[in-house]
Protein backbone atom coordinates (compact mmCIF):
# COMPACT_ATOMS: atom_id res chain seq x y z
CA UNK A 1 0.00 0.00 0.00
CA UNK A 2 1.09 3.58 -0.66
CA UNK A 3 1.87 6.39 2.23
CA UNK A 4 -1.26 7.51 1.51
CA UNK A 5 -3.07 4.61 2.09
CA UNK A 6 -4.40 4.54 -1.28
CA UNK A 7 -4.37 1.26 -3.79
CA UNK A 8 -1.87 1.53 -6.71
CA UNK A 9 -3.94 0.47 -9.60
CA UNK A 10 -3.09 0.19 -13.25
CA UNK A 11 -4.49 -0.42 -16.46
CA UNK A 12 -3.24 -1.80 -19.84
CA UNK A 13 -4.89 -2.45 -23.29
CA UNK A 14 -3.04 -4.82 -25.80
CA UNK A 15 -4.25 -6.08 -28.64
CA UNK A 16 -8.08 -5.48 -27.57
CA UNK A 17 -11.28 -3.58 -29.11
CA UNK A 18 -11.64 -1.21 -25.69
CA UNK A 19 -14.53 -3.13 -24.28
CA UNK A 20 -12.83 -3.80 -21.01
CA UNK A 21 -12.21 -0.47 -20.50
CA UNK A 22 -16.08 0.37 -21.58
CA UNK A 23 -17.06 -2.35 -18.35
CA UNK A 24 -14.76 -0.72 -15.99
CA UNK A 25 -16.45 2.41 -16.33
CA UNK A 26 -19.87 0.90 -16.65
CA UNK A 27 -18.94 0.07 -12.62
CA UNK A 28 -21.45 3.90 -12.67
CA UNK A 29 -21.07 5.70 -9.28
CA UNK A 30 -18.75 2.87 -7.86
CA UNK A 31 -16.29 4.10 -10.63
CA UNK A 32 -15.93 7.02 -7.61
CA UNK A 33 -15.37 4.59 -5.07
CA UNK A 34 -12.45 3.04 -6.83
CA UNK A 35 -11.04 6.82 -7.06
CA UNK A 36 -11.31 7.19 -3.18
CA UNK A 37 -9.56 3.92 -2.62
CA UNK A 38 -6.83 3.30 -5.13
CA UNK A 39 -4.52 6.19 -7.36
CA UNK A 40 -4.70 5.17 -11.14
CA UNK A 41 -0.91 5.20 -11.83
CA UNK A 42 -0.93 3.85 -15.61
CA UNK A 43 -4.85 4.03 -18.04
CA UNK A 44 -3.55 4.82 -21.34
CA UNK A 45 -6.66 4.34 -22.51
CA UNK A 46 -8.60 7.26 -20.26
CA UNK A 47 -5.60 9.34 -19.26
CA UNK A 48 -2.97 10.72 -19.96
CA UNK A 49 0.58 8.84 -19.37
CA UNK A 50 3.89 7.58 -21.05
CA UNK A 51 5.26 4.17 -21.36
CA UNK A 52 8.48 6.04 -19.77
CA UNK A 53 6.21 6.85 -16.82
CA UNK A 54 6.03 3.03 -15.95
CA UNK A 55 9.68 2.23 -16.73
CA UNK A 56 10.73 5.24 -14.02
CA UNK A 57 9.15 3.03 -11.32
CA UNK A 58 10.53 0.87 -9.23
CA UNK A 59 9.37 -2.23 -9.92
CA UNK A 60 6.77 -3.65 -8.01
CA UNK A 61 5.65 0.12 -7.50
CA UNK A 62 2.68 -0.96 -8.83
CA UNK A 63 -0.08 -2.73 -6.48
CA UNK A 64 -2.61 -4.50 -9.07
CA UNK A 65 -2.61 -4.34 -12.36
CA UNK A 66 -5.54 -5.22 -14.53
CA UNK A 67 -4.01 -6.14 -18.17
CA UNK A 68 -6.89 -6.43 -21.10
CA UNK A 69 -6.35 -7.41 -24.28
CA UNK A 70 -4.22 -10.46 -26.64
CA UNK A 71 -0.48 -10.23 -27.37
CA UNK A 72 -0.14 -9.70 -30.96
CA UNK A 73 2.42 -7.29 -31.82
CA UNK A 74 6.10 -6.58 -30.13
CA UNK A 75 4.56 -3.81 -28.56
CA UNK A 76 2.07 -5.87 -26.42
CA UNK A 77 4.90 -8.39 -25.58
CA UNK A 78 7.14 -5.57 -23.90
CA UNK A 79 4.32 -4.05 -22.12
CA UNK A 80 3.39 -7.28 -20.91
CA UNK A 81 6.70 -7.71 -19.46
CA UNK A 82 6.88 -4.21 -17.93
CA UNK A 83 3.63 -4.54 -16.51
CA UNK A 84 4.66 -7.76 -14.94
CA UNK A 85 7.71 -5.93 -13.69
CA UNK A 86 6.54 -3.12 -12.23
CA UNK A 87 3.00 -4.87 -10.57
CA UNK A 88 2.94 -6.83 -7.38
CA UNK A 89 -0.36 -8.55 -8.82
CA UNK A 90 -0.79 -8.99 -12.74
CA UNK A 91 -4.51 -10.03 -13.73
CA UNK A 92 -5.54 -11.04 -17.40
CA UNK A 93 -8.24 -9.04 -17.35
CA UNK A 94 -10.87 -10.11 -20.19
CA UNK A 95 -10.91 -12.88 -22.58
CA UNK A 96 -8.29 -11.68 -24.50
CA UNK A 97 -5.85 -11.67 -22.33
CA UNK A 98 -6.75 -14.72 -20.77
CA UNK A 99 -7.30 -17.18 -23.75
CA UNK A 100 -6.57 -15.01 -26.72
CA UNK A 101 -10.49 -13.84 -27.85
CA UNK A 102 -11.60 -12.42 -30.74
CA UNK A 103 -8.34 -11.06 -32.02
CA UNK A 104 -6.79 -14.83 -31.53
CA UNK A 105 -8.70 -16.28 -34.39
CA UNK A 106 -6.12 -14.70 -36.69
CA UNK A 107 -4.10 -17.63 -35.59
CA UNK A 108 -6.51 -19.58 -38.49
CA UNK A 109 -4.02 -17.17 -40.58
CA UNK A 110 -0.53 -15.81 -40.40
CA UNK A 111 1.19 -12.73 -40.55
CA UNK A 112 2.14 -12.89 -44.37
CA UNK A 113 -1.83 -13.79 -44.96
CA UNK A 114 -3.37 -10.74 -43.23
CA UNK A 115 -1.50 -8.02 -44.18
CA UNK A 116 -2.07 -9.15 -48.05
CA UNK A 117 -6.07 -9.72 -46.43
CA UNK A 118 -5.81 -6.24 -45.26
CA UNK A 119 -3.79 -3.92 -47.19
CA UNK A 120 -4.07 -5.41 -50.64
CA UNK A 121 -7.02 -7.24 -51.68
CA UNK A 122 -9.69 -6.07 -49.53
CA UNK A 123 -12.26 -3.93 -51.62
CA UNK A 124 -11.58 -0.55 -49.62
CA UNK A 125 -8.10 -0.59 -49.54
CA UNK A 126 -6.53 1.71 -52.45
CA UNK A 127 -2.44 0.86 -52.07
CA UNK A 128 -1.20 0.86 -55.62
CA UNK A 129 2.38 0.33 -54.71
CA UNK A 130 1.76 -2.40 -52.38
CA UNK A 131 3.34 -0.84 -49.59
CA UNK A 132 2.82 -3.62 -46.20
CA UNK A 133 4.03 -2.47 -42.89
CA UNK A 134 7.77 -2.43 -42.37
CA UNK A 135 9.54 -2.43 -38.64
CA UNK A 136 11.56 0.29 -39.83
CA UNK A 137 11.28 2.84 -41.94
CA UNK A 138 13.79 5.58 -43.18
CA UNK A 139 12.21 8.98 -42.84
CA UNK A 140 13.73 12.40 -44.26
CA UNK A 141 13.54 12.99 -40.28
CA UNK A 142 15.13 10.15 -39.23
CA UNK A 143 14.56 6.19 -38.97
CA UNK A 144 11.16 5.41 -37.46
CA UNK A 145 10.32 2.20 -35.55
CA UNK A 146 6.81 -0.07 -35.57
CA UNK A 147 5.88 -3.02 -33.48
CA UNK A 148 6.27 -6.28 -35.48
CA UNK A 149 3.40 -7.77 -36.08
CA UNK A 150 3.53 -11.77 -34.92
CA UNK A 151 2.55 -14.61 -36.71
CA UNK A 152 0.62 -15.52 -34.11
CA UNK A 153 -1.40 -14.26 -31.25
CA UNK A 154 -0.75 -15.59 -27.92
CA UNK A 155 -2.56 -14.59 -24.45
CA UNK A 156 -0.94 -12.90 -21.40
CA UNK A 157 -0.27 -16.19 -19.61
CA UNK A 158 1.36 -17.32 -22.72
CA UNK A 159 4.32 -14.68 -22.67
CA UNK A 160 4.43 -13.51 -19.11
CA UNK A 161 3.45 -14.84 -15.13
CA UNK A 162 -0.27 -14.32 -14.45
CA UNK A 163 -1.21 -14.19 -10.88
CA UNK A 164 -5.52 -14.44 -11.38
CA UNK A 165 -7.69 -14.46 -14.42
CA UNK A 166 -10.85 -12.83 -15.10
CA UNK A 167 -12.76 -13.85 -17.74
CA UNK A 168 -15.57 -12.38 -19.73
CA UNK A 169 -16.27 -10.46 -23.20
CA UNK A 170 -16.42 -8.33 -21.19
CA UNK A 171 -15.85 -8.79 -17.92
CA UNK A 172 -19.31 -8.07 -16.20
CA UNK A 173 -19.68 -4.86 -14.21
CA UNK A 174 -20.52 -6.65 -11.09
CA UNK A 175 -17.94 -9.31 -10.83
CA UNK A 176 -14.86 -6.91 -11.33
CA UNK A 177 -16.54 -4.82 -8.33
CA UNK A 178 -16.46 -8.57 -6.97
CA UNK A 179 -12.64 -8.49 -7.86
CA UNK A 180 -11.67 -4.87 -6.54
CA UNK A 181 -13.42 -5.71 -3.24
CA UNK A 182 -11.30 -8.82 -2.96
CA UNK A 183 -8.17 -7.44 -3.62
CA UNK A 184 -9.19 -3.81 -0.89
CA UNK A 185 -9.80 -6.70 1.64
CA UNK A 186 -7.19 -8.97 1.02
CA UNK A 187 -9.21 -12.01 0.45
CA UNK A 188 -7.80 -13.13 -2.79
CA UNK A 189 -7.84 -17.21 -3.97
CA UNK A 190 -4.67 -18.98 -4.61
CA UNK A 191 -2.42 -17.50 -7.54
CA UNK A 192 -3.36 -18.98 -10.90
CA UNK A 193 -6.84 -18.70 -10.10
CA UNK A 194 -9.69 -17.58 -12.24
CA UNK A 195 -11.77 -15.00 -10.63
CA UNK A 196 -15.05 -12.72 -10.89
CA UNK A 197 -16.66 -15.94 -12.33
CA UNK A 198 -17.67 -19.40 -10.38
CA UNK A 199 -17.15 -23.04 -11.03
CA UNK A 200 -20.36 -24.32 -12.89
CA UNK A 201 -21.57 -23.98 -16.63
CA UNK A 202 -23.60 -21.22 -18.24
CA UNK A 203 -26.22 -23.54 -18.70
CA UNK A 204 -26.59 -23.76 -14.76
CA UNK A 205 -27.35 -20.30 -14.96
CA UNK A 206 -29.51 -20.48 -17.92
CA UNK A 207 -33.19 -19.93 -17.18
CA UNK A 208 -34.01 -21.92 -20.65
CA UNK A 209 -36.45 -25.40 -20.10
CA UNK A 210 -34.09 -28.28 -21.40
CA UNK A 211 -34.97 -31.27 -23.00
CA UNK A 212 -33.32 -34.23 -23.75
CA UNK A 213 -31.23 -33.34 -27.26
CA UNK A 214 -32.43 -35.06 -30.36
CA UNK A 215 -30.94 -32.60 -33.56
CA UNK A 216 -31.42 -33.47 -36.92
CA UNK A 217 -30.24 -30.56 -38.39
CA UNK A 218 -28.32 -27.56 -37.07
CA UNK A 219 -29.08 -23.70 -37.52
CA UNK A 220 -26.91 -20.79 -37.59
CA UNK A 221 -28.67 -17.96 -35.28
CA UNK A 222 -30.10 -15.70 -38.82
CA UNK A 223 -31.83 -19.21 -40.18
CA UNK A 224 -34.55 -19.23 -37.32
CA UNK A 225 -36.39 -17.03 -35.04
CA UNK A 226 -35.60 -19.56 -31.49
CA UNK A 227 -38.27 -20.46 -29.13
CA UNK A 228 -37.70 -18.26 -26.00
CA UNK A 229 -38.26 -20.60 -22.75
CA UNK A 230 -36.63 -23.61 -24.96
CA UNK A 231 -33.18 -24.72 -24.69
CA UNK A 232 -31.17 -22.78 -27.22
CA UNK A 233 -29.32 -25.89 -28.12
CA UNK A 234 -32.76 -28.30 -28.20
CA UNK A 235 -33.68 -26.33 -30.97
CA UNK A 236 -30.30 -26.90 -33.18
CA UNK A 237 -28.38 -23.55 -32.31
CA UNK A 238 -24.93 -24.13 -31.42
CA UNK A 239 -24.40 -22.67 -27.48
CA UNK A 240 -21.44 -22.87 -26.15
CA UNK A 241 -23.41 -22.76 -22.68
CA UNK A 242 -22.25 -26.83 -21.78
CA UNK A 243 -19.25 -25.85 -22.26
CA UNK A 244 -18.12 -22.47 -20.90
CA UNK A 245 -17.57 -21.25 -17.58
CA UNK A 246 -20.68 -19.66 -15.54
CA UNK A 247 -20.59 -16.08 -14.09
CA UNK A 248 -22.39 -13.62 -16.17
CA UNK A 249 -25.44 -14.89 -15.60
CA UNK A 250 -26.19 -16.25 -19.06
CA UNK A 251 -26.73 -13.12 -20.45
CA UNK A 252 -26.72 -14.27 -24.37
CA UNK A 253 -29.25 -16.63 -23.79
CA UNK A 254 -31.61 -14.49 -21.51
CA UNK A 255 -31.80 -12.88 -24.84
CA UNK A 256 -32.08 -15.76 -27.20
CA UNK A 257 -28.41 -15.13 -28.30
CA UNK A 258 -26.66 -18.83 -27.73
CA UNK A 259 -23.62 -18.33 -25.52
CA UNK A 260 -20.65 -17.69 -27.49
CA UNK A 261 -18.40 -19.14 -24.80
CA UNK A 262 -16.37 -15.88 -23.61
CA UNK A 263 -15.78 -17.31 -19.91
CA UNK A 264 -13.70 -19.63 -21.05
CA UNK A 265 -13.42 -22.98 -20.32
CA UNK A 266 -15.93 -24.94 -17.91
CA UNK A 267 -13.51 -25.48 -14.59
CA UNK A 268 -11.16 -28.83 -14.93
CA UNK A 269 -11.93 -28.67 -18.91
CA UNK A 270 -8.06 -28.27 -20.93
CA UNK A 271 -9.85 -27.47 -24.11
CA UNK A 272 -13.09 -25.45 -24.68
CA UNK A 273 -13.18 -26.20 -28.13
CA UNK A 274 -13.19 -29.84 -27.61
CA UNK A 275 -15.60 -30.13 -24.75
CA UNK A 276 -18.16 -28.04 -27.24
CA UNK A 277 -17.60 -30.45 -30.28
CA UNK A 278 -18.32 -33.17 -27.69
CA UNK A 279 -21.12 -31.71 -26.41
CA UNK A 280 -22.30 -30.73 -29.91
CA UNK A 281 -21.66 -34.51 -31.76
CA UNK A 282 -23.67 -35.91 -28.42
CA UNK A 283 -26.88 -34.54 -29.33
CA UNK A 284 -26.76 -35.52 -33.11
CA UNK A 285 -30.07 -37.71 -33.99
CA UNK A 286 -28.23 -40.20 -36.55
CA UNK A 287 -28.29 -43.44 -36.34
CA UNK A 288 -26.40 -44.26 -39.40
CA UNK A 289 -22.45 -42.98 -40.65
CA UNK A 290 -23.71 -41.36 -43.56
CA UNK A 291 -26.46 -39.54 -41.99
CA UNK A 292 -24.21 -38.28 -38.87
CA UNK A 293 -21.44 -37.06 -41.61
CA UNK A 294 -24.24 -35.08 -42.91
CA UNK A 295 -25.63 -33.26 -40.26
CA UNK A 296 -22.10 -32.57 -38.58
CA UNK A 297 -20.72 -31.60 -42.28
CA UNK A 298 -23.52 -28.61 -42.25
CA UNK A 299 -21.42 -27.12 -39.32
CA UNK A 300 -19.89 -24.52 -40.42
CA UNK A 301 -16.37 -23.15 -39.64
CA UNK A 302 -15.87 -25.78 -36.83
CA UNK A 303 -12.98 -23.93 -35.53
CA UNK A 304 -14.69 -20.32 -35.52
CA UNK A 305 -17.45 -22.16 -33.98
CA UNK A 306 -15.66 -23.70 -31.19
CA UNK A 307 -12.95 -21.64 -30.15
CA UNK A 308 -14.36 -18.52 -30.81
CA UNK A 309 -12.81 -16.44 -27.69
CA UNK A 310 -10.23 -19.45 -27.31
CA UNK A 311 -8.11 -20.77 -29.98
CA UNK A 312 -4.84 -19.24 -28.90
CA UNK A 313 -5.16 -21.10 -25.54
CA UNK A 314 -6.48 -24.17 -26.78
CA UNK A 315 -4.01 -27.43 -27.08
CA UNK A 316 -3.17 -26.83 -30.54
CA UNK A 317 -2.97 -22.90 -30.15
CA UNK A 318 -3.12 -22.27 -33.77
CA UNK A 319 -3.66 -23.27 -37.21
CA UNK A 320 -0.59 -25.22 -38.95
CA UNK A 321 2.42 -22.99 -40.45
CA UNK A 322 3.79 -24.08 -43.51
CA UNK B 1 13.63 -40.48 -36.14
CA UNK B 2 15.15 -44.19 -35.65
CA UNK B 3 18.57 -44.12 -35.27
CA UNK B 4 19.58 -44.15 -39.13
CA UNK B 5 18.17 -40.22 -39.51
CA UNK B 6 15.23 -42.29 -41.33
CA UNK B 7 11.93 -40.90 -40.33
CA UNK B 8 9.93 -43.21 -38.03
CA UNK B 9 5.85 -42.04 -37.73
CA UNK B 10 4.74 -41.84 -33.88
CA UNK B 11 1.27 -43.32 -34.14
CA UNK B 12 -1.43 -43.17 -31.21
CA UNK B 13 -3.83 -45.82 -31.89
CA UNK B 14 -6.61 -45.50 -29.06
CA UNK B 15 -8.47 -48.59 -29.28
CA UNK B 16 -11.37 -50.49 -27.77
CA UNK B 17 -10.87 -52.73 -25.10
CA UNK B 18 -13.88 -55.15 -26.26
CA UNK B 19 -13.31 -55.56 -30.36
CA UNK B 20 -10.33 -53.56 -32.07
CA UNK B 21 -7.83 -54.52 -28.89
CA UNK B 22 -8.42 -58.11 -29.05
CA UNK B 23 -7.67 -58.09 -32.34
CA UNK B 24 -4.65 -56.63 -31.58
CA UNK B 25 -4.06 -58.69 -29.19
CA UNK B 26 -4.73 -61.61 -31.53
CA UNK B 27 -2.48 -60.21 -34.03
CA UNK B 28 0.31 -60.07 -31.77
CA UNK B 29 0.21 -63.67 -30.47
CA UNK B 30 -0.68 -64.47 -33.99
CA UNK B 31 2.87 -62.96 -34.93
CA UNK B 32 1.38 -61.41 -37.15
CA UNK B 33 3.60 -58.81 -38.99
CA UNK B 34 3.19 -55.46 -37.56
CA UNK B 35 5.40 -52.22 -37.57
CA UNK B 36 6.48 -51.20 -33.95
CA UNK B 37 4.86 -47.55 -34.84
CA UNK B 38 1.50 -47.49 -33.24
CA UNK B 39 1.58 -46.54 -29.54
CA UNK B 40 -1.59 -48.47 -28.15
CA UNK B 41 -4.19 -47.15 -25.52
CA UNK B 42 -6.95 -49.38 -24.63
CA UNK B 43 -9.76 -47.08 -23.78
CA UNK B 44 -13.25 -48.98 -22.64
CA UNK B 45 -14.80 -48.07 -25.71
CA UNK B 46 -14.57 -46.12 -28.81
CA UNK B 47 -17.27 -43.43 -27.82
CA UNK B 48 -15.48 -42.71 -24.44
CA UNK B 49 -12.52 -41.39 -26.56
CA UNK B 50 -12.41 -37.59 -25.82
CA UNK B 51 -11.45 -35.39 -28.56
CA UNK B 52 -8.85 -33.95 -26.03
CA UNK B 53 -7.09 -36.98 -26.46
CA UNK B 54 -6.72 -37.06 -30.55
CA UNK B 55 -5.61 -33.02 -30.35
CA UNK B 56 -3.48 -33.75 -27.54
CA UNK B 57 -1.65 -36.71 -29.03
CA UNK B 58 -0.73 -34.23 -32.16
CA UNK B 59 -0.07 -31.35 -29.86
CA UNK B 60 2.67 -33.17 -28.30
CA UNK B 61 4.18 -34.68 -31.10
CA UNK B 62 1.67 -37.69 -32.52
CA UNK B 63 2.44 -37.86 -36.31
CA UNK B 64 -0.84 -39.81 -36.68
CA UNK B 65 -4.04 -40.99 -34.92
CA UNK B 66 -5.94 -43.86 -35.12
CA UNK B 67 -9.52 -44.76 -33.39
CA UNK B 68 -10.89 -47.67 -34.02
CA UNK B 69 -13.88 -49.87 -32.32
CA UNK B 70 -16.67 -52.37 -32.68
CA UNK B 71 -18.90 -52.68 -35.58
CA UNK B 72 -21.82 -50.66 -35.83
CA UNK B 73 -24.69 -50.96 -35.46
CA UNK B 74 -24.69 -54.02 -33.15
CA UNK B 75 -21.08 -55.02 -32.30
CA UNK B 76 -20.55 -52.67 -29.54
CA UNK B 77 -20.40 -54.13 -25.67
CA UNK B 78 -22.23 -51.54 -24.52
CA UNK B 79 -25.15 -51.10 -27.30
CA UNK B 80 -24.53 -47.66 -28.37
CA UNK B 81 -20.77 -46.57 -27.49
CA UNK B 82 -19.83 -46.53 -30.95
CA UNK B 83 -23.08 -44.29 -32.02
CA UNK B 84 -21.42 -41.70 -30.58
CA UNK B 85 -18.08 -42.40 -32.38
CA UNK B 86 -19.82 -42.25 -35.46
CA UNK B 87 -21.50 -38.86 -34.33
CA UNK B 88 -18.50 -37.74 -33.23
CA UNK B 89 -15.20 -38.68 -35.47
CA UNK B 90 -16.55 -36.64 -38.64
CA UNK B 91 -16.38 -32.98 -36.42
CA UNK B 92 -13.12 -34.22 -35.36
CA UNK B 93 -12.07 -34.76 -38.86
CA UNK B 94 -12.88 -31.86 -40.23
CA UNK B 95 -11.47 -29.42 -37.07
CA UNK B 96 -8.43 -31.35 -37.64
CA UNK B 97 -8.79 -30.16 -41.68
CA UNK B 98 -9.36 -27.00 -40.79
CA UNK B 99 -5.91 -26.84 -38.42
CA UNK B 100 -3.82 -28.21 -41.15
CA UNK B 101 -3.88 -31.51 -40.71
CA UNK B 102 -3.74 -33.28 -43.05
CA UNK B 103 -6.89 -36.64 -43.71
CA UNK B 104 -4.38 -38.80 -43.94
CA UNK B 105 -2.99 -38.50 -40.46
CA UNK B 106 -6.23 -39.23 -38.74
CA UNK B 107 -7.95 -42.59 -38.80
CA UNK B 108 -10.98 -44.09 -37.44
CA UNK B 109 -12.98 -47.35 -38.34
CA UNK B 110 -14.07 -50.52 -37.40
CA UNK B 111 -12.04 -53.96 -36.23
CA UNK B 112 -13.83 -56.45 -34.48
CA UNK B 113 -12.46 -59.08 -32.64
CA UNK B 114 -12.37 -61.40 -34.96
CA UNK B 115 -10.48 -59.12 -37.22
CA UNK B 116 -6.96 -59.33 -36.57
CA UNK B 117 -5.74 -59.43 -39.92
CA UNK B 118 -7.33 -56.53 -40.42
CA UNK B 119 -5.66 -54.67 -37.41
CA UNK B 120 -2.55 -55.82 -39.17
CA UNK B 121 -3.17 -54.48 -42.15
CA UNK B 122 -4.21 -51.19 -40.76
CA UNK B 123 -1.25 -50.60 -38.77
CA UNK B 124 0.92 -51.39 -41.84
CA UNK B 125 -1.30 -49.46 -44.63
CA UNK B 126 -1.20 -46.50 -41.68
CA UNK B 127 2.39 -46.23 -40.88
CA UNK B 128 3.57 -45.68 -44.44
CA UNK B 129 0.89 -43.22 -45.18
CA UNK B 130 1.96 -41.16 -42.39
CA UNK B 131 5.76 -42.07 -43.20
CA UNK B 132 4.84 -40.60 -47.07
CA UNK B 133 3.29 -37.19 -44.96
CA UNK B 134 6.30 -36.73 -43.29
CA UNK B 135 6.89 -35.29 -39.87
CA UNK B 136 3.87 -33.46 -38.25
CA UNK B 137 6.48 -31.86 -35.57
CA UNK B 138 3.41 -29.62 -34.15
CA UNK B 139 5.27 -28.60 -30.90
CA UNK B 140 8.44 -27.48 -32.89
CA UNK B 141 6.38 -25.78 -35.27
CA UNK B 142 4.56 -23.97 -32.90
CA UNK B 143 8.10 -22.61 -31.12
CA UNK B 144 10.42 -21.53 -34.24
CA UNK B 145 7.71 -19.77 -36.41
CA UNK B 146 5.20 -17.90 -34.03
CA UNK B 147 7.21 -14.48 -34.23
Amino acid sequence: MPDNGKLKLGLYWAASCGGCEIAIVELREKILIVDQVADILFWPVAMDFKYKDVEAMPDGHIDVCLFNGAIRTSENEHLAHLMRRKSKVLVAFGSCAYEGGIPGLANLFDRQSIFERAYLESPSTDNPQGILPQTSYQAPEGEIHIPKFYNTVKTLGQVEDVDYYLPGCPPQPHQIWAVIEAILSGNLPPKGSVVGANDKTVCDECKHTREEKRIKKFYRIHEIIPDTTQCLFDQGLICAGPATRGGCGALCPQVNMPCRGCYGPAPHQIDQGAALLSAVSSVVAADTEEEAARIVGEIADPIGTFYRFSLPSSLLHRVRLG
Amino acid sequence: MSDNGKFEPRIVGFVCNWCTYAAADTAGISRLQQPPNVDVVRVMCSGRVDPVFILKAFAEGADGVIVSGCHPPGDCHYNSGNYKTFRRMPLIERLLEQYGIEKGRFHWGWISGAEAPKWAQLTRDFTEQVRNLGPLNWKRMFASKEE
